[in-house]
């Protein structure tokens, strides 16, 4: 049980308004995006300033409390979910601010708090781009995006959060301020402790700031459509793309299971008997995008797309998104519960990966719905299922389980942008070596040597 | 079983609809509760999984959870961007209903929902003895919104810039209106509302004129009670119910071919809440219910898609206008064009969008009287928005809107009118 006196103490810290300490308010933060169960923390902190953050740290640290920093709570492994009963969360929403947009120097800097999409609005009113934009960019925190390296759909072009973490602040275990990088585009002042920072999941330290890269943006950009009959002759089209020297921004891809649900839901006339959509986009400098156009829609009539479409304008660019965008919510409606997976490829195994996930959905009776970064090879197979059926829900497991090995073997990668957490905390060392893991667990406790940050999550501590 | 069991099996019933969320925490963008805390419990994701908690028997204070479920301005928002097309209000109506039952309703609430909005010939009368005494209560604003403010009051209404109530409510200006049909013409059945009938008169005067302007028969019985959005919101089906068995009585005796509202909380009730509810009545009062239902309609929607009311050029001179989406109407029905296009209607304002137009205002009804600080914090942020869009006129297709908005402007020293959208339509009738 959380002692009173330290509630007390943070009150006096933090104000009252930031502690949370109720039965209800505590359940609130037991439970983040991913489908496993909840632990109720025993407080809350939220802390305004960078100060404040420093300071919860360094009071959480001396009492020997662990410490779960928590953003938006979005993650989908399992990274905001209380390790303990004793857990304190820390959460950073009230560290909100954007501190500068520079338009000659182009980076940002901004709070660990600060959500993704209020600050790529804020970057595109001054006509210039972030372009990372995980699918939760619209509550998702950019701490939350530096700890998980987030991607988004621009990610085969322009890359993920890690290619824009220009410099960092964070706090180590013990509340002492670390600082990294810098505004500038060179800088080797010590070790690259940002690219560190990248993907560790609230477990090496807590970020309170951090300096991103900003770019231009394109002037133009052309949205193409492509149907296909069968899954590998898609996956020809994208290596071709690629092999004409063509960098979409977004190449995109949804499976027939999607198409079929998608089309139930909005009726929007889709091929109910393609085995894949290809969504590409390309941008840049308008005649560039001219070209690229008329090279990918070549691409693709040669690789035996069914269909073509190249949108006209924005109204008809936006209709072709519309089948992407609905793919997670048509399918989230199918059924109570959604596991949503991101096992990674190298792109030129998508077919073997999507006849591997079609073979073991079968295998387990289980219905999957697959869309996802066709460019980056990241897949999202979505298991619909209901979690209280726990004989389902075994097999679902099981399959997850069996889909992971497979893209193992085809040498992939667990998690193309959703994290460890948890939930694939199992799975590390199947897809590193035992080596990987005793090295990650000598720096965890090197750095937080009462292993009190998020200290079971990712490799454990 | 004891009460705490019964009431976790009771809430179980709404199981199905709570595993539906998928916990992706999207809601959280546009909660304007969440946006006010920023904290999790006030979101639809933490009160969902605060009521599952409650139905499965993790939590043991159903007050706490009352509580939680109170700081909701019931604006649908969450629901209408739910990837996971969970029924969150019927879960919110539901769970506040049997929560609220075994804590008891509060007995201010009581003596409102049950006491004076079943029975509209004491709710006007409470009423008008209030009209003439307010001058002394309400110190006049000096304001562009016209609102008094009561110093004497402060105790019950805090700090609010309201209208006054009007001397004569609509229903006492015109009695029982049973209007013959024209020749080949239509007729409607007009549901002022309790907003309309006693607060923002003018605004109903000006759907009645623009309804004349168009030979559209009115059916206007006298004794409608309040749609029981109010009664609903506060758990208390029951208060709702009765009030919803008057009007649906008094409505049953016109011959009508659209009833129509100007309150968008008033046209999502009657259109979604009356039928799930009036199940409670009977067979016969839910076949009437349904009927109602498909034929309620919002007057905007009423003006442009019915009567085919169109946009016109703004003149050179034209006062900017700016227009605020109502949730339920929005969100609810998904009627935002026609306002928009009744507003146009008048040449004489020229529309300018103000950002975030569709973000809840904050008045969310009886909200507003239980959590007037969060209110007028939501509010802010919509002041804000309408100030900067430097529109001289805020339009909005609610008069619970039309309220709150008066209220924050005033605040805010605001040299900017509120107006319902038909009251601009109306300027350009005869
Ligand atoms: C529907 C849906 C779609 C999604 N789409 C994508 C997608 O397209 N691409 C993608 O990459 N991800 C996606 N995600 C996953 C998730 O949104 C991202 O991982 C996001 O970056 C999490 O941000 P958050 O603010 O919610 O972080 P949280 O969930 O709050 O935290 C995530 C992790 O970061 C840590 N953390 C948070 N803040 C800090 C800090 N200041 N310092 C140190 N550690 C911190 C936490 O401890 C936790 O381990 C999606 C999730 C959902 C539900
Ligand atoms: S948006 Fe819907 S599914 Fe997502 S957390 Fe909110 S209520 Fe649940
Ligand atoms: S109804 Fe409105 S206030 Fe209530 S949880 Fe949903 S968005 Fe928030």
């Amino acid at each position: 049980m959380a002692s009173q006196a330290l509630i007390k103490e943070f009150e006096q810290l933090l104000g009252k308004e930031n502690v949370f300490s109720s039965e209800a308010d505590c359940q609130s933060y037991s439970y983040d995006s991913a489908v496993l169960n909840p632990v109720v923390p025993a407080f809350v902190v939220r802390p305004t300033t960078t100060e404040q953050l420093g300071q919860c740290v360094s009071k959480l640290y001396e009492n020997g409390i662990p410490m779960t920093v928590r953003g938006a709570g979005t993650n989908l492994s399992g990274g905001t979910i209380p390790d303990r009963s004793d857990t304190v969360v820390i959460l950073t929403n009230g560290l909100n601010r954007i501190l500068e947009i520079n338009e000659s120097d182009l980076y940002a800097v901004v709070e660990c708090g600060v959500v993704t999409a209020d600050f790529a609005n804020a970057v595109a009113a001054k006509n210039l781009l972030y372009p990372p934009d995980p699918g939760s960019q619209s509550v998702s925190t950019i701490g939350g995006n530096i700890a998980e390296n987030a991607g988004g759909l621009r990610g085969l072009k322009y890359g993920v959060t890690k290619d824009y973490l220009m410099g960092i602040e964070f706090f180590d275990a013990t509340g002492a301020l670390v600082k990294s990088g810098s505004r500038t585009v060179k800088c080797v002042t010590g070790y690259n402790l940002g690219g560190m920072m990248i993907q560790s999941e609230g477990t090496l330290g807590v970020i309170s700031t951090a300096v991103l890269k900003l770019v231009p943006p394109p002037k133009a950009s052309k949205a193409i459509m492509a149907v296909f009959d069968d899954i590998q002759k898609a996956a020809e089209a994208v290596a071709g793309i690629i092999a004409a020297h063509i960098v979409p921004c977004t190449l995109e891809f949804l499976d027939n299971n999607t198409i079929v649900r998608v089309d139930d839901f909005t009726r929007a006339g889709l091929p109910r008997d393609a085995a894949a959509i290809l969504l590409i986009e390309v941008d840049g400098h308008p005649a560039q995008v001219e070209d690229e156009a008329v090279v990918v829609e070549k691409v693709l009539k040669e690789n035996s797309a069914v269909t073509v479409h190249v949108a006209r304008d924005a109204a008809e660019k936006n209709k072709l998104w519309e089948a992407r965008r609905m793919a997670l919510p048509v399918l989230a409606r199918c059924k109570p519960t959604t596991v949503l997976e991101d096992a990674t490829v190298p792109r030129s195994r998508i077919p073997a990966m999507m006849k591997a996930i079609n073979e073991i959905a079968a295998k387990y009776r289980l219905e999957v719905g697959t869309f996802g970064h066709a460019g980056d090879g990241n897949l999202h197979p979505t298991f619909l299922c209901d979690r209280r059926d726990k004989e389902e829900f075994q097999r679902v497991e099981e399959a997850v389980d069996e889909m992971f090995d497979v893209a193992l073997k085809l040498q992939g990668t667990l998690s193309g942008e959703h994290g460890i957490g948890t939930a694939k905390a199992k799975w590390m060392e199947k897809e590193t070596s035992r080596g990987t893991i005793l090295f990650s667990q000598r720096l965890r406790r090197a750095l937080d040597p009462r292993g009190l940050l998020n200290p079971t999550k990712l490799v454990g501590i | 079983m004891n009460d705490l069991q019964s009431l976790a099996r009771r809430l179980m019933t709404l199981d199905d609809r709570i595993v539906a969320c998928m916990k992706c925490g999207f809601c959280q963008q546009v909660c304007p509760m969440f946006g006010a805390t920023m904290m999790e419990a006030d979101v639809a994701r933490g009160k969902l999984a605060l009521v599952s908690n409650l139905a499965h028997e993790m939590i043991r204070d159903p007050r706490a959870v009352a509580d939680k479920l109170g700081r909701c301005l019931l604006c649908g928002s969450c629901e209408a961007a739910c990837p996971s097309g969970v029924k969150i209000m019927e879960v919110f109506l539901a769970a506040r209903e049997l929560v609220y039952e075994y804590i008891g309703l509060s007995p201010v609430k009581k003596v409102i929902f049950r006491g004076l909005l079943t029975r509209p010939a004491l709710f006007n009368l409470a009423m008008r003895m209030g009209a003439p005494a307010q001058t002394l209560i309400f110190k006049k604003s000096r304001d562009a919104q016209n609102t008094v403010c009561a110093p004497m009051l402060n105790f019950m209404l805090g700090d609010r810039h309201i209208r006054k109530m009007a001397a004569r409510p609509l229903h006492a200006r015109y009695g029982h209106v049973d209007e013959p049909r024209a020749a080949g013409g239509l007729k409607v059945a007009f549901y002022p509302g309790c907003m309309g009938d006693k607060m923002y008169v003018d605004m109903a005067e000006a759907c009645l004129k623009a309804l004349r302007h168009h030979k559209v028969a009115v059916y206007m019985p006298r004794g409608l009670a309040c749609c029981g959005i109010p009664a609903l919101s506060s758990g208390d089906a029951r208060g709702m119910v009765a009030q919803m068995k008057i009007s649906l009585e008094l409505l049953e005796q016109g011959s009508f071919d659209y009833l129509v509202t100007p309150c968008g909380s008033c046209t999502a009730t009657i259109r979604e809440y009356w039928p799930m509810y009036a199940d409670r009545l009977g067979a016969g009062m839910k076949r009437l219910a349904d009927d109602l239902a498909a034929k309620t309609m919002d007057i905007n929607q009423f003006l442009v898609d019915v009567l085919r009311v169109e946009a016109a050029v703004p003149s050179e001179d034209a006062v900017t206008i700016t227009y605020h989406d109502p949730c339920h109407l929005k969100k609810a029905l998904g009627v935002s064009a026609q306002p928009r296009a009744v507003i146009s209607a008048n040449p004489a304002y020229t529309l300018k969008e103000m950002r975030e137009a569709d973000r809840c205002c904050g008045c969310g009804g009886s909200f507003n009287l239980f959590h007037y600080d969060y209110s007028r914090k939501i509010g802010q942020r919509k002041r804000d928005n309408v100030a900067a869009s430097g529109a001289k006129v805020v339009a909005t297709g609610c008069p619970a809107c039309m309220m709150q908005l008066e209220d924050v402007l005033s605040h805010n020293h605001d040299d900017i009118v509120v107006k319902h959208p038909v009251e601009i339509y109306a300027e350009t009738l005869k």
